[in-house]
């Protein structure tokens, strides 16, 4: 069985090895994303990063959300139970043309990430004003 | 550091229980045992359970909340978390992902049974609850002098 032989492979590594592998778990930080006629709007769920701990970036075309959970913890605690097993967020979106990455702002507010992507000038809706003849 | 509670795999009945999460999440139904107060992964909020020898700590992932709508209580050794999330969308908006939670949410943990329900202390930082029970005084260990005759 497949299984049990990776299971026996994985006690032989040691633990500083296998800290190492589990602190490359990447959490993918649940969002939202909204389009109104100036802009759009990303809202990631980023619990446990501070806003010095959050690297947003543009990167070519793409939006870059990467964040590192920290918390205050004792050194000596011992683990009982644990849903979240990694401390880094990443997650990135290609973005297009008509946004204005120039004018990206963002906020970081009780672990949540607002990014605002305005459209460039040009292609904001401009209402066409229908003549009557 | 948090890493520490990323030592669970090192043990292996942790294993085992991650692979119990991991095929909840294939079959997206329950196994034939499960924890009476076990949720199914990605239940909103996540949380993350430690100890040390004088307290339990409890680190509930709940970003986006006001402290006024989110309700904590102990009786016992039964965590409660209670509170709502709210986002509203303008009426202009089209969207186009919607991933995070809404609404209200309830989560029940056990603690062990050695917590002490009148010393507890929550606060919340970066979207993340801190919940810190007290051990009982019996159920902390004790240095036991040994005399020289």
């Amino acid at each position: 069985m497949a299984e049990s032989k990776e299971l026996t492979q994985k006690q032989e590594t040691t633990p500083e090895a296998q800290a190492g592998a589990a602190r490359e778990v990447v959490l993918v930080p649940a969002v939202d994303v909204l389009e109104d006629p100036d802009g759009l709007t990303v809202i990631a769920d980023m619990p446990g990063v501070s806003a010095e701990r959050l690297d947003l970036r543009v990167e070519q075309d793409q939006l870059v959300i990467e964040g590192d959970l920290s918390i205050e913890m004792p050194a000596e605690m011992q683990p009982l139970y644990a849903d979240v097993r990694g401390s880094h967020y990443r997650r990135a979106f290609s973005l297009s043309q008509e946004l204005d990455t120039d004018a990206i702002a963002a906020e970081m507010k009780n672990g949540v990430l607002r990014v605002r992507i305005p459209k460039k000038e040009a292609h904001r809706p401009k209402r066409i004003e229908v003549q009557v003849a | 550091m948090f890493e520490r509670l990323l030592g669970l795999d090192t043990d292996l009945w942790d294993r085992f229980a991650q692979m119990q999460r991991e095929l909840d999440e294939i079959f997206g139904r329950a196994l034939p045992s499960a924890a009476i107060r076990g949720v199914p992964a990605g239940t909103f909020p996540a949380v993350n359970v430690g100890e040390t020898t004088d307290d339990v700590r409890v680190y509930v992932f709940a970003p986006g909340l006001d402290t006024d709508k989110l309700e904590v209580t102990l009786e016992g050794n039964v965590l409660s978390i209670e509170g709502e999330r709210q986002e509203s969308v303008p009426d202009n908006a089209t969207v186009y992902r919607n991933e995070r939670f809404q609404g209200r949410f309830r989560r029940v943990l056990s603690l062990p049974e050695t917590v002490d329900d009148e010393r507890v202390n929550a606060t919340y930082k970066d979207g993340v609850l801190q919940v810190v029970v007290a051990k009982k005084a019996e159920a902390q260990p004790r240095r036991i002098e040994v005399k020289a005759h």
